[in-house]
């Protein structure tokens, strides 16, 4: 029998990091992503791994980027002014082409906002956050499942890419229990000739992100990451859909608000509405072509998310004018509700029947 | 079986083991297959107020783990009458604590609002700290789908530490006094 465990999503992500190998983990307390810090400081010591609550969320990063450049599984985790906080080490991260994993379980901003669950660090994630050209990967996970399963995932792909890799979620599936079933390790190792675990008999490993000599070093490091990027792009296109073989309605979303869109499709199907649901669960590579594809035979397509409209931006990209893209957000710790969802395609359907009327 | 989705508040003041009682209905759901959510709040709650959580349990996939208006409601204190009884369904079920609800008294004519002295039963057993206990047995008794007595107690076991489990044979005499006070409710109306 599969053996379900009642656990927190920040609970389930922090035992999935152990399964992953993760043995370094260094975190500044912050709400609502503080059961990561609490289970990492028990559990760690059973694997044998190092726990450090640092003195600041700029120190905690800067942690993770050390154990990275030795070569270790090293990962943070915050809430979104501390992952503010962590940008000066991502963008060095990402330049030094360190692995790691970042999860930010977000709260409503801007500033320091509140604590309830929001969605609105979207554009920092998918956009870099930090300073200078790079992207990271930016896994999209929809309940306490997936929090464990993708953090798995986020480890590989960190170490498969160089490359830091975010986990984003909002505190709602932080916060909340369901059932999961905890992932098993995928076994993949990867080789790590370049990292700084003591030259001996071999040449010396350097890693910096500081880039001056010779004058043109800086603008091939680009290419060269900006040809990594491309490869990312390529391979990873993760997203599921639902019920969009013959939609004339669709709907994207993702985390709590794709789970909130789902039942909203249930529902307008119940009365005969032909609704389907678009989920990304990658949201940088951005699933922009098979978004277009899936909207191809719709009629319209309604973004929900937990903030004013960020992901949309990535929709309209996407489907690049070929149908209109309408938005339903709202943010500050609120949660988008399945009856104004189903106000907003009853509506469309509504105004598209009277303009048959009329013509 | 057709399982209703039940969307179930349980409130109190920290100490009255209000998500613990949250945690044993989803284990009790979750064992007999079904989906489950727990949320607790974790608001800026004052010292004094209110603790709560939400839980949903159903037979499909659970949207949101935020409840809008509940099918029950569980208020062990009177500042939880106060807040979470306009949170009831119409035609939905408000258990409240009537040892510890003096002062603020339901109102709604059209919930089904059940008194059970969930204090008064649980130092029955010389404790003061299992009235939750009482209170679930009550909502067993009022929704006889949510769990048997079997289920309550392997999930009594399962959401309760190491350290307190010999307390359980005394958690379930209290579950069975709110049982019974909630059965004798519902047969005199």
């Amino acid at each position: 029998m599969t053996e379900y465990k009642l656990m927190k999503g920040n609970e389930a992500m922090a035992e999935a990091a152990l399964i992953a190998g993760c043995r370094y983990y260094y975190a500044y307390p912050i709400t609502p992503q503080n059961e990561v810090v609490a289970y990492m400081a028990k559990n760690m010591p059973r694997v044998n791994g190092t726990f450090i609550q640092a003195e600041s969320e700029l120190a905690a990063a800067s942690m993770v980027m050390g154990s990275a450049a030795s070569g270790g599984r090293a990962m943070t985790s915050s809430s979104s002014p501390g992952i503010t906080l962590k940008q000066e080490s991502i963008s060095y991260m990402a330049g030094a082409e360190l692995p790691c994993v970042i999860a930010n379980i977000m709260r409503g901003g801007p500033g320091l906002g509140g604590i309830a669950g929001a969605q609105g660090d979207y554009f920092q994630a998918t956009r870099g956050g930090g300073h200078g050209d790079y992207r990271t990967i930016v896994l999209a996970p929809d309940n306490a499942q997936e929090l464990a399963d993708f953090t798995v995932e986020a480890f590989d792909l960190a170490d498969e890419y160089r490359t830091p890799v975010i986990i984003l979620a909002d505190g709602y599936l932080g916060q909340m229990s369901e059932p999961v079933v905890l992932p098993k390790p995928t076994g993949k190792t990867f080789e790590k000739p370049w990292a700084v675990t003591g030259a001996k008999d071999r040449k010396q490993n350097i890693i910096v992100s500081l880039l001056l000599h010779p004058e043109n070093v800086l603008e091939l490091h680009n290419l060269h990451l900006q040809e990594k990027y491309e490869r990312i792009t390529q391979k990873i296109r993760r997203y599921e859909t639902y019920k969009t073989e013959d939609a004339d309605w669709l709907l994207a979303a993702y985390g709590t608000s794709a789970r909130i869109a789902q039942k909203a499709v249930d529902k307008l199907r119940e009365d005969g509405i032909k609704a389907g649901l678009f989920r990304p669960t990658c949201l940088w590579p951005f699933p922009d072509r098979e978004l277009a594809e899936c909207a191809s035979h719709c009629t319209r397509l309604l973004t929900v998310e937990m903030s004013h409209g960020q992901m949309v931006e990535d929709v309209k990209l996407a489907v690049n004018g070929a149908i209109e893209v309408d938005f339903y957000g709202r943010a500050g710790g609120a949660l988008p509700t399945v009856k104004d969802i189903i106000a907003r395609i009853k509506n469309y359907e509504h105004s598209e029947f009277t303009h048959v009327q009329a013509s | 079986m057709n399982y209703p989705t039940e969307e179930i508040i349980i409130a109190g003041f920290g100490g009255q083991g209000i998500l613990l009682a949250g945690r044993l209905l989803c284990v009790a759901a979750m064992r007999q297959g079904r989906q489950v959510s727990h949320i607790p709040s974790y608001g800026a709650e004052m010292r004094g107020g209110t603790a709560n959580c939400s839980v949903v349990l159903s037979a499909e996939r659970i949207a949101s783990p935020v409840i809008d208006m509940a099918t029950a409601v569980i208020a062990l204190n009177g500042p939880s009458v106060a807040k979470f009884e306009p949170r009831v369904r119409p035609g939905g079920i408000l258990i409240w604590n009537s040892s510890l609800c003096k002062k603020i008294l339901p109102e709604r004519t059209d919930i089904q609002s059940i008194a059970i002295p969930a204090t008064e039963l649980s130092l029955t057993e010389g404790t003061e700290r299992a009235a939750n206990m009482a209170a679930i047995g009550a909502l067993m008794a009022l929704k006889p789908k949510l769990m048997t007595e079997n289920h309550f107690s392997a999930a009594l076991d399962e959401v309760v530490s190491e350290r307190n489990r010999r307390y359980n044979p005394v958690n379930l005499r209290i579950m069975q006094a709110g049982y019974e006070a909630a059965l004798a409710i519902i047969k005199k109306n």
